[in-house]
């Protein structure tokens, strides 16, 4: 962890009229790294990935890429930047298939024609090099998919554009125990791949499986962010539903009785 | 649906924590696609799968039409001439080329209301320049045009920005474009009423034939054409590693169109005509017995169903656009997601369907020889909503091909111009109206249904 996070948020405040929904967070990615980021409903997770996304703009703080401050004013200035979000509700056409939604907006084209083969076969190559074997053809429609597949083509879709930091909403809320396992794997990869990804869930074992670091957001502040290592389930329950840790000492982790 | 998720053997032990994840996982066992269908009897087993699946396309629509023609064909023998097979062609080609538009619309789930009478618009615009102003043929066209495209820019414009139901601006122009056409029609220079078209060059896309040379020629370029495009997409999908379609499944194809467009182009070739008879005829002053010119060739509207067959297919299936058209009727906030500037190609599909009206309403116009506003009246939209749907173009959006209007257009006209020979007498078009309503229900249900059928089976 002594390398430079490539995320950076520093002191970071955002309010919407008089509500603060987020009071100096401190937020670090590390690529290679699985970073979890979790809290109870409110706590302002998606108000931190709209940070990130560029869909609101940061009121106070720091945004830092790669160590240097930059200023993301739009979805588009962060995905110029590298950073893909991948949304619970998935955005994929159902009546497309793969491929097509794969490169959607993005198309190759030769002169006026869509490239086809050539989008087929990166599709097919992304896929494979993630281990995807879930998927019978590239050419299925998405309707055709399951949760799962769904979920697997959404994340293979924001690595084709080589992405740097990838950021995942919730991507196995909706999905049974194989496919869970199936997409955790993916997450896993895509952190070996070299990439930061920032995985957003409810689901305590998910993210103690998976992730390197874990931050906890707790009423718009950040209660910690620690080393996967450094804490058990029980203890991340806790700091998740008061904010604080009983008894136990890790570094950046208040202490004491729930407020 | 279990075979497609592959085995199951991915670690699924939460307990080991982080650690377990981080494992490299087996990559080089792992096949990455389950063979696809590269023999033709494997591919045909996936078509037949996607049909059982509700993907049926075209197919209720072709097995209609061939169902109607045996049954009026058996009935009726003035169906059956060749005549008739010709008249139809004529007869039909105004609501296929509105319907060609309508594709479109209904993909984006839109609906327009007001493309029969856009078109009736358009062909007043054209009718009252030509006999009134006296204009040349590609003026009074492209004014037509023009017209259209504007018609277009506007509905698109109060649906995409004012945000009004395309329901209830096309119904709105539904109504207004009766009253613009009638007042076209009815005011300004030159004939009122029912204006006769008097430029030869209009008359002669419903009323004229290409030389019998140029038919074949229109079937052999159509042909090598196609071959063309299907063999060279093949070869750059062989260049990249990838499996094309068998080839035993490609030659069928080319192999049917080419027997079809043959076939079709040898029976317009033969003389059509009903009145063979030679009729005494003062010719310099003094009587002979001459035989009346021969029918013969194909109708001068097929090049212009052709044209815009193989350019709005082009533009759909093939360009950046038409992959726009069809990811904004799936899912529109994917679209947007994705930069694909939604209004903008909500604007233009339906500027398309009004080119496509006014293109239609040109060629009403011509088969009748004039521009009257009731050849524009709703049953001329209906007809056309009709030919797409029953072709297979959902109401739904997202699902359907420019193939559709062609089909569903043969189904539309095959029942309008059998019932019309079937019932004459008093009670024939209240009989024909009720038969194009009933179809249309018919078309809309199994749209409904495979869609439902498709969201059981997972497949669509």
């Amino acid at each position: 962890m002594a390398d430079q996070p490539i995320l950076e948020l520093r002191k970071v405040d955002k309010s919407f009229g008089p509500v603060d929904v987020l009071k100096g967070v401190d937020f670090a990615a590390r690529a290679g790294e699985v970073t979890a980021l979790v809290g109870d409903n409110g706590a302002g997770k998606s108000t931190l990935v709209k940070c990130v996304s560029g869909t609101y703009a940061i009121d106070g703080g720091e945004y830092l890429f790669e160590g240097n401050p930059v200023t993301v004013g739009s979805p588009r200035d962060a995905s110029a930047l590298g950073i893909e979000i991948v949304y619970q509700d998935l955005a994929l056409c159902d009546n497309l298939d793969i491929v097509q939604n794969m490169f959607l907006g993005r198309e190759r084209t030769h002169g006026l024609t869509l490239d086809e083969s050539s989008m087929e076969q990166a599709a097919q190559e992304t896929l494979t090099s993630l281990s995807v074997r879930t998927v019978k053809s590239v050419r299925q429609r998405v309707a055709s998919l399951s949760g799962g597949q769904r979920q697997t083509v959404a994340i293979a879709k924001a690595v084709l554009w080589n992405s740097k930091i990838v950021v995942l909403d919730e991507p196995t809320a909706a999905l049974g125990v194989a496919q869970t396992a199936q997409v955790l794997a993916l997450v896993r990869r895509l952190a070996d791949r070299g990439l930061a990804v920032v995985l957003i869930s409810h689901n305590m074992t998910d993210v103690l499986q998976v992730a390197n670091s874990i931050a906890v957001l707790y009423l718009g502040q950040m209660a910690a962010q620690v080393d996967r290592s450094a804490v058990n389930q029980q203890q991340l329950v806790e700091l998740i539903t008061t904010g604080r840790l009983h008894g136990t000492d890790i570094p950046g982790v208040r202490k004491g009785a729930p407020a | 649906m279990t075979n497609l998720e592959g085995p199951q053997g991915v670690d699924t032990d939460a307990g080991s924590g982080a650690s377990a994840a981080t494992e490299e996982p087996d990559v080089s066992s792992w096949a990455t696609t389950v063979p696809q269908a590269n023999s033709a009897g494997g591919y045909v087993r996936q078509y037949l799968q996607r049909v059982r699946g509700g993907d049926m396309g075209s197919l209720p629509a072709i097995g209609g039409l061939v169902v109607l023609v045996l049954l009026f064909s058996a009935i009726q023998p003035t169906f059956r001439g060749l005549y008739n097979f010709g008249n139809m062609l004529t007869e039909g080609s105004g609501p296929i080329l509105l319907a060609m538009g309508l594709v479109f619309v209904l993909l984006l789930g839109e609906i327009d209301l007001s493309a029969g009478f856009s078109g009736g618009v358009c062909a007043a615009v054209m009718v009252r320049l030509m006999v009134g102003y006296d204009l040349p043929w590609p003026v009074t066209i492209a004014a037509a045009l023009v017209t259209g495209v504007i018609i277009g820019l506007l509905i698109g414009w109060l649906r995409a920005k004012v945000r009004i139901p395309s329901f209830v601006v096309t119904l709105a122009f539904f109504l207004a474009f009766q009253g613009v056409a009638l007042f076209i029609v009815n005011n300004g220079a030159g004939a009122h009423g029912d204006v006769r078209i008097t430029d030869d060059f209009v008359l002669a896309f419903e009323n004229d034939q290409m030389p019998i040379w140029a038919g074949w020629l229109l079937a052999v370029v159509l042909i090598a054409g196609y071959a063309a495009i299907k063999f060279s997409a093949q070869a750059a999908r062989r260049r990249q590693g990838l499996l094309g379609e068998p080839t035993a499944v490609l030659a069928a194809k080319i192999g049917g169109l080419a027997i079809g467009a043959l076939v079709v182009v040898f029976l317009l070739n033969q003389n059509r005509s009903i009145n063979r008879q030679p009729i005494p005829t003062n010719v310099n002053g003094t009587i002979k017995f001459v035989s009346p010119p021969a029918v013969e060739g194909v109708p001068w509207v097929v090049l212009v169903l052709v044209f815009f067959f193989v350019l709005w297919t082009f533009i759909l299936s093939r360009t950046r656009y038409g992959r726009h058209v069809y990811a904004v009727g799936g899912n529109e906030e994917a679209a947007r997601r994705a930069g694909i500037p939604v209004d903008r190609v909500r604007i233009s599909v339906f500027v398309i369907g009004s080119f496509m009206a006014a293109v239609g309403g040109i060629m009403i116009g011509s088969n009748v020889a004039a521009v009257s506003v009731q050849n524009y009246s709703g049953n001329t939209l209906l007809l056309a909503v009709g030919a797409a749907v029953i072709g297979g173009t959902s109401l739904f959006g997202g699902k359907g091909r420019v193939l559709d209007a062609l089909v569903g257009g043969a189904v539309v006209e095959v029942i309008q111009n059998g019932m019309a020979n079937l019932v004459q007498g008093n009670n024939g078009s209240s009989v024909q109206y009720i038969v194009t309503g009933i179809v249309l229900l018919l078309a809309a249900a199994i749209d409904a249904l495979s869609r439902r059928r498709a969201g059981a089976t997972g497949l669509a």
